[in-house]
């Protein structure tokens, strides 16, 4: 039995899981079946994925009958798309294994267990599949049965606007992939993969197809500005559905963009690397920026996604420009940065859901004001979380220091590049990367401290517990794995080097011989980094100090009243929130990126009212692009309501003035 | 194909488009009646022509259907309803009769484009019938547009029916079950605009379909 076969099986076995959760969506046994069922076949495709990566180069291609009836289904796995694989059946194991223990108190289980694993499913379809009709077809499935668990808690909230946002971008990007596969098939319908790669069209045409898959596909990753259903969608989900949309589901994007952009259409141009080299740096810095204005924990970690959408791209851009110019090492290097860091992000923002997830169901809150001294109650879950944010952050010794670190190399290469626009742009992507990874430190730095550090601000937080068994597994098996791919990533760039060399034909040097595990990018002379003696300087000097301060200090501890400045008995309120650590930020971007009005409502004095503050955020992107589209779809709705109101003279001449266009047209055709 | 069965097939089929033109400017309904009475005999000689020629015995059921329907109930049904609501026997017309023939002029010229350019690897016969036949249908279509009179909607509505019974005859194997389908959908269409008209002559004492746009529930 071929690869593709398996992972067909596990696919229908998913899709079997899905109708048995919605028959037996009431029984108490149905979420351990569903979550249990879908942590054991993800499990069992993690593996087949990972032998196909590391073992098989290339796959052979299975055609089924179903589908148009002169294509066929087609399935291939080769190792782009096993690496993929490898993504998201983690990714799916980690949300089974979160879910086990979310089912119980999930209160309207048969809106979320049948389209959780027919998610699972139709991310994993997306990937083995070879046409464009059936690529098509499981991304749409993919995208519908998103769409459904977004609307599980369809009463809270924004979650049914969020909703219809979701669906209206959801079918604009698959519209636009549908465009651009049909440029890309040869006018006698090769919508194989196969077939295009054998008759790739001309640069003007691949030109547009590839402009219509950066759109198509960057809207379903969240690259801006077609963001904005993102951090409207993600949050609305359950919480381990929103690690998966964030954590996988883009990733499903940033495959469709590789296959397309790499394998299929190929860079024809030098131009090709310039948007997506903007758009990534865009996108970069104006996620993050986004996301430091939330309050909210879950929209704030759904915005962050944008923002390594961006880092990602980055690496993309990269890699088409050394691609186009010829330079494979380095091209290379930029891709295996790109795929690192989708890798990693899998990891650590599924993570950092479960963790926001944990904290919904011990609080019942997601806004970051209402918490706060979490740590006191759910130790072990502020360790993951801490984790999942220095990794996020980009700190070392984690893997996101180590992708992003592998971005600046390439960019580094960049004056190498014999075009004057890559030259200057370059350097000022790398600019923006800067500071968009220092800003999401400081991001992260009051995610954690506002929500596990101080004191509770409010009773609930007061009085959280520790959350399940399950979801601490789940959150400390993407915490191993980020200490063990920032401690040796070399082994880690060595396995996705196959999918690397599919996308651009061109492979880093092998980083296993390197002694001491070292990992250098392009020759040890020029740059190289040891994630483990990072790690163990890390760990001793940390040891060193804590001792220290334990020996030296601890004995002289004694607890105090906190702010105890004349106010005795000081509430929780006076803390640091989690406003007014992003307000030097709103103060300096505020003109920039966002709408900002700060309003102060003082009293004259003699009046006994408080005084106000009123802040008022707008979305720059929003005003611009979406509300003048908006208006303009009301308005030609409101024309089109006249063909409502008509004689019936008029609709028989309607009818009949089509009908005499259709057929002057067919008079008239070339 | 011999010469002679290609021209009487030709007259009869011409025929039908020009008895087309003749409904066009009836502005009497007893009138407009008579003459549909005699494009549904045109029609049934013309089927049965196709029917002499394809060498196909169930043709001349159509045939003879077409004319029992089409030629003798319908207008009579029709001569009846008129006469029993004393429906006003002038036909206004929406556009003038010179404009309306000029409309239908190029009509025919279209289809006749039309079907030369997408059907040129038919044979001869069926090509020229399917033009035909198209320019009776457009034709219907017009004067169900140009006219505003119920009565003469409904026979711009049958006239189309002839075009398709016109193209479906000209078509080799076409089953018979199709075209008795037809008939009877045409007999269907009669009784229930039938029922539709005493409703409306009730309703509103007229039947210019004017005179229900006045009273749509959703007129704005």
């Amino acid at each position: 039995m071929s690869a593709e076969a398996l992972f067909l099986s596990g696919d229908a076995a998913l899709l079997g899981l899905a109708v048995a959760g919605g028959v037996a969506a009431r029984k108490p046994f149905a979420g351990t079946l569903v979550y249990g069922g879908a942590l054991a076949i993800c499990a069992a495709m993690l593996v087949l994925a990972l032998v196909e990566l590391l073992g098989r180069t290339n796959g052979e291609t299975l055609v089924l009958p179903l589908g148009l009836p002169w294509i066929g289904a087609r399935f291939r796995v080769d190792a782009l798309s096993a690496f993929f694989l490898v993504v998201i059946n983690l990714g799916g194991a980690a949300a089974s294994l979160y879910g086990l223990g979310a089912a119980r108190h999930e209160h309207s289980p048969g809106r979320v267990l049948p389209f959780f694993p027919a998610f699972l499913a139709g991310m994993n379809l997306v990937l083995v599949a070879s046409d464009a009709y059936t690529f098509l077809l499981s991304w749409e499935f993919m995208s519908i049965a998103s769409w459904a668990l977004v609307m599980a808690h369809h009463r809270e909230g924004d979650n049914a606007r969020a909703g219809y946002v979701y669906l209206v971008m959801a079918s604009f990007g698959t519209f636009m992939l549908l465009l651009s596969f049909a440029l890309l098939a040869s006018p006698a319908g090769g919508y194989a993969f196969d077939a295009m790669r054998a008759a790739p069209p001309a640069p003007a045409v691949a030109g547009l197809a590839f402009i219509l898959a950066l759109i198509g596909a960057g809207s379903k990753a969240g690259i801006v500005p077609l963001h904005v259903w993102l951090p409207l969608a993600h949050p609305a989900a359950p919480s381990h559905v929103s690690a998966l949309m964030s954590g996988v589901m883009t990733k499903v994007a940033v495959y469709g963009f590789v296959r397309i952009v790499f394998d299929l259409a190929g860079p024809q141009g030098w131009w090709w690397s310039v948007p997506v080299l903007m758009v990534g740096a865009g996108t970069a810095l104006l996620g993050v920026l986004y996301a430091l204005m939330q309050h909210d924990l879950k929209r704030l970690l759904a915005y962050h996604t944008v923002e390594n959408i961006g880092i990602i791209f980055i690496g993309f851009g990269l890699a088409l420009a050394f691609k186009w110019f010829g330079m494979p090492s380095a091209a290379a290097l930029a891709m295996t940065a790109a795929l690192l860091h989708t890798f990693n992000h899998s990891l650590f923002k599924s993570l950092l859901f479960f963790g926001a997830g944990a904290v919904l169901s011990a609080t019942g809150e997601r806004d970051m004001e209402h918490l706060g001294g979490l740590i006191h109650n759910m130790p072990r879950t502020a360790f993951a979380f801490l984790v999942g944010c220095a990794a996020i952050s980009a700190l070392p010794p984690f893997n996101g220091f180590v992708s992003e670190w592998l971005t600046f190399q390439a960019i580094l290469l960049s004056p190498e590049l014999s075009s004057w626009v890559l030259k200057i742009l370059a350097p000022a992507v790398g600019a923006l990367l800067a500071l968009s990874a220092a800003l999401a430190a400081a991001c992260f730095a009051k995610a954690f401290g506002i929500t596990f550090l101080g004191r509770a601000r409010t009773d609930s937080a007061k009085h959280a517990h520790e959350t399940n068994r399950f979801a601490l597994a789940a959150m400390f098996v993407p915490a191993a794995l980020c200490l063990a791919a920032g401690v040796v990533p070399g082994l880690f760039i060595d396995a996705l080097s196959p999918a690397v060399s599919d996308a651009v034909s061109g492979r880093m040097p092998a980083q296993a011989g390197i002694a001491w595990l070292s990992i250098a990018p392009i020759a040890e002379s020029r740059s190289s980094y040891n994630g483990l003696l990072v790690f163990l300087f890390i760990a001793i000097s940390a040891s060193l100090a804590a001792s220290v301060i334990h020996r030296f200090a601890s004995n002289a501890l004694r607890r105090a009243p906190a702010w105890d400045c004349g106010f005795p008995d000081s509430s929780p309120a006076t803390q640091y929130t989690a406003e007014s650590f992003a307000q030097p930020i709103r103060r300096v971007f505020g003109g920039l990126a966002f709408v900002t009005r700060e309003h102060i409502d003082m009293p004259e004095p003699g009046e006994t009212r408080p005084a106000r503050f009123e802040l008022t955020l707008g979305d720059r992107i929003w005003d611009l692009i979406y509300a003048p589209l908006a208006n303009s779809v009301e308005r030609a709705a409101v024309e089109l309501n006249r063909l409502q109101f008509l004689t019936i003279r008029q609709y028989l001449s309607v009818v009949f003035a089509a009908l005499i266009t259709l057929l002057v047209m067919l008079a008239s055709w070339p | 194909m011999k010469g002679l069965d290609f021209d009487v097939a030709h007259l009869l089929a011409g025929g039908l488009v020009l008895i087309s033109f003749m409904l066009l400017y009836q502005n009497r309904l007893y009138a407009l009646l008579n003459v549909f009475a005699l494009q549904a005999v045109v029609l049934s000689l013309s089927v049965a022509w196709q029917a002499y020629v394809q060498d196909a015995n169930h043709l001349y059921v159509t045939a003879a259907i077409a004319f029992a329907f089409k030629a003798v109930i319908i207008p009579l049904a029709l001569h009846r309803i008129i006469a029993e609501l004393g429906i006003q026997r002038d036909v206004e017309n929406v556009v003038g009769v010179g404009p309306t023939m000029l409309a239908g002029l190029a009509l025919v010229a279209l289809s006749e484009v039309v079907m030369l350019r997408i059907a040129s690897e038919a044979d001869v016969l069926a090509q020229e019938d399917l033009a035909f036949a198209l320019s009776v249908v457009l034709l219907g279509m017009l004067m169900m547009v140009v006219r505003r009179n119920a009565v003469s909607m409904v026979v711009g509505f049958m006239s189309l029916e002839n075009g398709l019974i016109l193209a479906a005859a000209g078509a080799k194997g076409m089953p018979l079950v199709v075209e008795i389908s037809v008939a009877f959908s045409v007999l269907v269409a009669l009784v229930v605009i039938g029922v539709f008209l005493f409703r409306i002559s009730e309703r509103f004492e007229t039947v210019d379909a004017h005179a229900l746009d006045r009273f749509r529930g959703d007129q704005r």
